[in-house]
């Protein structure tokens, strides 16, 4: 199928489709675009679960053992008269930690953009396997709402950390939870096949429907970023399944996996949670490196600078992202010898993170840079992901982790990470493909405004937590009045929560901005950005089908400010008769 | 490779030649490769890393009857090449014919593990007993749920055979139902000798 | 708060810190690298009249540069890394003779047993006192580690030392404290309800005071197993 001698238009035209009932048409929809969205406003709503949680547990850290304003609503096992018990406060902690990262930034990046744009970006009119796409957006539903449903019932929600360590998160006694407990394995297996079908559709599409020209290496880097990120899933995730199935078992039917009284073995659960967490991590930042690279290359009016090494980096992330996962357990019992062999590995995945931020900087370098909203998440990406791989060196040289595993220092790092990095790059796609989505703009200065105030607050929550770590300050404790070396962290403890409620506030804020943009944004120019990828060529939203006519591609997607050419983008099937260089194609006129 | 029908032909950069069931299955097939990975692992690590002594092959199981049972799964992956050799030739009759095999010989497998299981909770041993037991039934229970699931697959494909949906040109179907159920019977036959024989 | 580290009272603390500023240092030459390189780009390359963007693609002998010396600051800091961490960690670097303890975390306390006037573990004159953990300074201490119940760890800030205390195992670290004087053990690893003030007092005497405390204690101890 590599090589075609027929010309371009011999494409037959798609069979029309009869009209849709509303139903079939908006809620039972198998159209990628409608279920990229549905997952949009799902996860969005969870994001805002997540934050709220923080904003609860940032109270209790930042007036300690004082009522919450409208605290009162919540029944006496969680926070009588307002104020918040330790017990809910672990609660808080784990279903903060929970939400944010199965529930929110994971979603957001995969379910809302691979399921968007990978057929709109490679060219092709639907996923592989529509109707199990559906059904992964309705398990995904499903499974968020047991997770939420754990609060509500008997003995609350888990409070074993998101990391549910055993023998606690095996043992209700332990930990005090029962039903909460089996509500979150259970919740996970759930979300876990939601993941294991939306892989199997992003790759099975991404290896079989790119369109007629469109070759591995005239891939956007966003879709070489999921594509990679999909066989992480794939890979990765059962074994969390397997893991939380055997969890639940020790709860309930009396198996013995991690229960040291019956033979187990604890840190047999730390391995197999790792070994899924750690290449979790890089599913939670590889697709935003892609965003970002679209963005940036878009908003500087350049190439991406050193393509190849951007798609080679993203497989070396990857591949060493399943050798690095024993970092987390430095100090957890672990032969010191595997703890040597870790430290080597986590060291050398700083290399291709560092290389990915030298390339965007030199993408910028010698451009025309336009600061437009999504850029400016893009530049507050690699500003941030900096701080926060920089940080990660530190927990990389065991010794050092001796002292700052388990602080405040990991905390920032995480944050940084997955806020500064995954979200910012999240909020920068959400503006910038939004047009696309909706057919409208979102206001230039209001969003704008929301950058500011997100990369203001976000920085004055988050940065003096490295300070907390080097001070000692432990992860998860309700209260830091306890211990002596702690007795003068309050006030920056405070100053940090109230930072927090004003983050919190700007969210909403861009919820606010989010909304009122469908319904009374401009609308949006088929390519509002002037860039180069197929989705592009679409209409604002584009039609059920995307093409009548599937396009042919003729060069990569990074063709900005060609010389040759007046405007300063050119569209992967635009056929300019131009000679271009390395992995472009020579054309002449008249060849195919 | 086409989402919407055989007479939309579309020109398409493939890597593989490899249709969307058939890549989809191999690709679902990796995932469950790590899944049984990851119980199998945590099986290894725990009993080569128990004090306790494990007890011996046939001690607690039966080993005879769980040959017969293995040997019956095999013969059921010969039965689904039979069928897919078959639709390969055109021959629908024998299609439905081995198809029903495999389904009559899988949905025995899984009624003789079934009544094995019923056996050992019987004479007390559970879930619960120990390091063994915990791995033992988890292990060959994920099993045998894959089995179950792979049981109504192909009852399911035997329905579309039987309303005479697959052709000599056309049984993607049938191929992709029997890589996954080869994949089954590969994964018994690894539990089969790290559980009852060593 | 402030931005530094707490004070330092241990052999093996002192190499830790040294790592962690030296880190700092790399970290902070790469941080203002970038931070300044992104500001100055978004100011000397924004878009205005007349200026088009460059049109390339990448430059081999940058991209190979820019590889190169991470890689290189890599592998010294794993080095580095390695023999401090080896230097803790490894069996043979477990001083002979040192005074060895006990400790057994559980919901919500740290049990410190102590090996008695015979000064061996294990046998009838070991006492066992509730969240006091007591040592003398300038002398190599072997902590055995236990749990009862879930994953503790087991946290001495001034010592820079933390161990996470599995049950079902018993985990063996030293360290040796260059001062004396009251600090806490923090339990640095999240298990249940108590986790929050889950704390031991830490005394580190001086060796003549510790002489003096400990027979006080075995005396007592004895009295006790007499009674």
């Amino acid at each position: 199928m590599a090589t075609m001698t027929a010309e371009p238009s011999g494409i037959p035209v798609r069979e029309e489709h009869h009209p849709q009932p509303f139903i079939r048409k908006y809620i039972f929809s198998t159209d990628h675009k409608i279920i990229g969205i549905q997952f949009l406003f799902t996860t969005l709503f969870f994001l805002m679960i997540g934050g709220l949680l923080a904003v609860m547990l940032r109270f209790q850290l930042g007036f300690p053992g004082e009522a919450m304003p409208g605290g009162s609503i919540l029944p006496e096992t969680m926070a009588p008269g307002g104020i918040i018990l330790p017990e809910f406060y672990i609660s808080l902690v784990t279903m903060h930690g929970t939400f944010m990262v199965f529930f929110a930034i994971m979603p957001l990046l995969v379910g809302v953009y691979a399921n968007y744009l990978i057929p709109i970006e490679i060219g092709t009119h639907d996923m592989a396997f529509p109707r199990l796409n559906m059904i992964s957006f309705w398990l995904f539903l499903i499974s968020g709402l047991m997770m939420l449903s754990s609060f509500w019932v008997v003995g609350g929600a888990s409070r074993s950390g998101w990391t549910q360590y055993a023998p606690l998160s095996a043992n209700p006694d332990a930990s005090g939870v029962f039903t909460g407990q089996i509500l979150w394995c259970l919740s996970i297996a759930v979300f876990g096949f939601s993941s294991l079908l939306g892989s199997i559709n992003y790759i099975t599409t991404i290896v079989n429907q790119r369109a007629q020209g469109m070759t591995w290496f005239r891939l956007p880097l966003v879709i070489w970023a999921l594509f990679i990120t999909a066989i992480l899933g794939l890979l990765a995730v059962p074994v969390l399944t397997a893991a939380v199935i055997m969890l639940l078992f020790d709860q309930t039917i009396g198996t013995t996996f991690f229960l040291p009284g019956g033979g187990g073995q604890p840190l047999l659960w730390q391995h197999l949670f790792w070994f899924f967490g750690h290449p979790e991590v890089y599913i939670l930042i590889l697709p935003a490196m892609g965003f970002v690279s679209e963005i940036i290359s878009n908003g500087s009016r350049k190439p991406i600078f050193g393509y190849k090494s951007m798609v080679f980096a993203i497989m070396a992330i990857a591949f060493l992202g399943f050798i690095v996962w024993g970092h987390h357990m430095f100090q957890s019992g672990m032969n010191p010898r595997l703890g040597m062999s870790f430290m080597v590995t986590t060291l050398i995945i700083a290399v291709p993170s560092a290389i990915k931020v030298f390339n965007w900087m030199a993408t910028m370098w010698g451009g025309a840079i336009k600061f437009t909203t999504p850029m400016l998440f893009a530049v507050g990406f690699v500003m941030l992901f900096t701080i926060g791989g920089l940080s990660g060196i530190f927990m990389a040289a065991n010794p050092v982790d001796i002292y700052i595993h388990d602080t405040y220092f990991i905390v920032a790092h995480i944050h940084y990470v997955l806020f500064g990095g995954s979200l910012f790059a999240i909020f920068g796609a959400i503006y910038f493909w939004f047009p696309k989505m909706f057919g409208r703009m979102i206001n230039e200065t209001a969003g704008k405004i929301h950058f500011a105030l997100t990369f203001i607050l976000f920085n004055l929550v988050f940065f003096p937590m490295h300070g907390l770590g080097m001070e000692g300050m432990m992860r998860r404790i309700y209260d830091t009045s306890r211990y002596t070396h702690l007795s003068d962290v309050q006030d920056t403890n405070t100053m940090i929560s109230i930072a927090a409620f004003g983050l919190f506030a700007s969210g909403l804020y861009f919820g606010v901005l989010f909304f009122w943009s469908l319904f009374k944004g401009k609308p949006a120019p088929d390519n509002p950005w002037e860039a180069n990828t197929l989705e592009w060529t679409l209409p604002s939203p584009p039609k059920h089908g995307n093409w009548e006519q599937l396009p042919t591609v003729y060069h990569g997607p990074y063709e900005y400010s060609h010389p040759d050419m007046d405007r300063d983008w050119l569209l992967q099937n635009e056929r300019p008769d131009i000679v271009s260089p390395a992995h472009e194609v020579t054309i002449r006129k008249g060849e195919a | 490779m086409s989402t919407h029908g055989a007479e939309a032909v579309q020109f398409e950069q493939t890597s593989f030649n490899v249709y969307d069931k058939k890549l989809g299955m191999w690709v679902f097939l990796a995932s469950e490769v790590m899944f049984f990975t990851g119980l199998i692992g945590s099986y290894i690590i725990l009993r080569w890393g128990a004090s306790e002594s494990w007890p011996a092959p046939g001690e607690v199981l039966n080993i005879g009857v769980t040959a017969g049972n293995t040997f019956l799964l095999i013969c059921s992956s010969v039965a689904m090449v039979k069928a897919f050799a078959a639709i390969e030739e055109g021959d629908q009759k024998h299609l439905k014919l081995w198809l029903l095999a495999t389904i009559v010989m899988g949905a025995s497998f899984v009624g003789v593990q079934a009544y094995e299981y019923t056996h050992l909770i019987h004479e007390g041993f559970l879930p619960s007993s120990g390091l063994y037991g915990s791995t033992f039934y988890a292990m060959t229970g994920f099993h045998g749920f894959h089995v179950t699931m792979g049981v109504l697959c192909m009852i399911w494909v035997l329905g579309k055979a039987m309303r005479g949906h697959y052709t000599q040109e056309n049984h993607q179907g049938v191929e992709t139902i029997g890589l996954y159920w080869h994949f089954v019977d590969l994964v018994w036959i690894i539990l089969f000798t790290i559980v009852y024989l060593i | 708060m402030d931005w530094s580290l707490p004070l330092n009272i241990s052999t093996q603390g002192v190499q830790i810190d040294n790592l962690f500023w030296l880190i700092f240092w790399l970290t902070a030459v790469a941080f203002v690298l970038v931070e300044v390189g992104v500001l100055w780009f978004l100011w000397r390359y924004r878009a205005r009249e007349g200026h088009r963007a460059r049109y390339t693609h990448g430059h081999l002998g940058a991209e190979i540069v820019w590889t190169a010396v991470p890689a290189l600051t890599m592998i010294f800091l794993g080095i580095y890394s390695g023999r401090i961490w080896a230097g803790i960690k490894s069996p043979d670097s477990f001083p002979k003779d040192a005074l060895t303890i006990n400790v057994t975390a559980k919901q919500f306390e740290w049990n410190v047993t102590y090996p008695g006037a015979d000064h061996v573990l294990g046998n009838d004159d070991d006492f066992t006192i509730r969240n006091r953990f007591e040592i003398p300074a300038h002398q190599p201490v072997v902590v055995n580690l236990e749990s009862e119940d879930v994953i503790h760890s087991f946290f001495i800030p001034e010592l820079r030392v933390k161990q996470d205390a599995v049950p079902g195992k018993v985990i063996p670290i030293w360290f040796e404290a260059t001062q004396a004087g009251d600090f806490q053990i923090a339990c640095a690893e999240l298990c249940g309800l108590g986790h929050y003030s889950m704390r031991a007092s830490v005394v580190i005497h001086e060796p003549e005071d510790y002489e003096r405390w400990y027979n006080e204690q075995t005396g007592a101890a004895q009295t006790a197993a007499a009674d």
